[in-house]
């Protein structure tokens, strides 16, 4: 079987090997606890030639309990390890990994009850996040915290709907979804852009970071979803009743949720505070909000005939 | 509606184009946004036109060099592929 006379020859290279590194012994194998001693057994159920358990033995012996072989695994997966702490400690200082995960620590019952507070926003009472000794509580445990889960799953079905939509009426081809997915990708960067411009321009200071700002632009796109399969399912006035609906949902949800983080505190309880400052906050909390319903009613409009 | 993420690179790159090729004295001195006059009060806050002005001071500053080489590569690459 040229399999054996393989594994023989592969045995000779590594005796030679052997030879040449000075290792005592007439056999490698006995510097090292020959570990394989439980492989042959098993190797020989695998092997469909039976060729019986003592041919079977050796060629899996040789493999496994040569000490340069050995060596090359342990030394192939500390590469393999210390590649992928290099990969991690660079990855990590473009792409916050661990900041990330902060985001994504959801469970069912969170996404729950904030697709509930994202499609009928009126009756939810407390707005406030709460904090945990300075750094905000995982959204599993608070309602009001934002998360990246709901905004990329709700991101990436509306692609699918879309493409939905283009293929009822006779529109799709596979190219498109590529483009509808990189233009709204490109009016989420630029919305994410505008926004952190107005927020330097006006100085505030605020503890909302890029994540949170790409969080709340990417909670309307549930809206947006409920509306296209609407207008799919019966026809356009339900269209525009669940986009209408919708949009006055998600502009009260950022006002409420952006009235915290922006406005100062006496702004915030609801009293009338003076001065240019609050009133540009306000002004830049109300222009926020009335993007987001101009924006669904752009990335959709088109898809509904 | 079909835009690519590509459009908005060369969106943004044209952008701070037209940032940096402001320049000081011939232009922003003249109109009031220059360097000089973004040093307001010492109030608490400085308001929007000193922010914008701080910000195209600070463009302009920081993004001088590395728009060289981005422009050239995007000359080229222009050149190169249309």
């Amino acid at each position: 079987m040229d399999y054996s006379a393989a594994q023989s020859g592969f045995r000779q290279q590594h005796n030679m090997r052997l030879r040449n590194s000075s290792v005592d012994g007439p056999d490698g194998g006995q510097l090292f606890d020959d570990t394989s001693a439980a492989g042959p057994a098993n190797q020989g159920v695998y092997r469909n030639q039976q060729a019986g358990p003592q041919a079977a033995g050796p060629p899996g012996q040789s493999f496994l309990s040569d000490p340069m072989s050995n060596l090359a695994m342990v030394y192939g997966s500390s590469l393999a390890t210390q590649g992928r702490e290099m990969v991690d400690k660079n990855l990590d200082r473009f792409i916050p990994i661990s900041k990330l995960k902060y985001y994504f620590a959801v469970d069912t019952v969170y996404v729950g009850k904030k697709l509930g507070i994202l499609v009928f926003p009126y009756m939810h009472k407390n707005w406030e996040v709460s904090y945990q000794q300075d750094t905000p509580v995982a959204p599993r445990f608070d309602v009001n915290a934002p998360d990246l889960y709901i905004p990329t799953m709700a991101f990436i079905t509306y692609i699918l709907v879309a493409g939905l939509a283009l293929g009822t009426q006779n529109r799709f081809s596979p190219e498109l979804l590529g483009v509808q997915a990189s233009s709204a990708l490109v009016w989420l960067i630029m919305e994410v852009l505008a926004v952190l411009l107005s927020l330097y321009l006006v100085t505030v200071n605020t503890d909302l970071t890029t994540i949170d700002l790409v969080a709340f632009s990417g909670y309307k796109y549930v809206g947006m979803i409920i509306g296209i399969i609407a207008g799919l399912l019966f026809g356009r006035l339900a269209y525009y009743l669940s986009m209408l609906w919708f949009c006055g949902a998600i502009f009260v949800f950022m006002i409420r949720t952006l009235r915290l983080k922006l406005l100062s505190e006496a702004a915030a309880e609801g009293k009338l505070v003076r001065g240019t400052r609050n009133q540009l906050r306000m002004y830049l909390t109300m222009s926020i909000a009335a993007a987001q319903p101009v924006f669904m009613y752009w990335l959709t409009y088109h898809l509904i005939r | 509606m079909a835009f690519t993420l590509y459009s908005l690179i060369q969106a943004a790159i044209l952008c701070i184009n037209a940032v940096a090729v402001l320049h000081e004295e011939r232009f922003l001195s003249k109109i009031g946004w220059g360097v000089e006059q973004s040093v307001g009060g010492f109030g608490d806050e400085p308001g929007i036109k000193v922010q914008l002005m701080n910000l195209i001071r600070s463009v302009r500053t920081v993004m001088r060099v590395p728009l060289i080489g981005v422009n050239s590569v995007c000359i080229v690459l222009l050149l190169l592929f249309g």
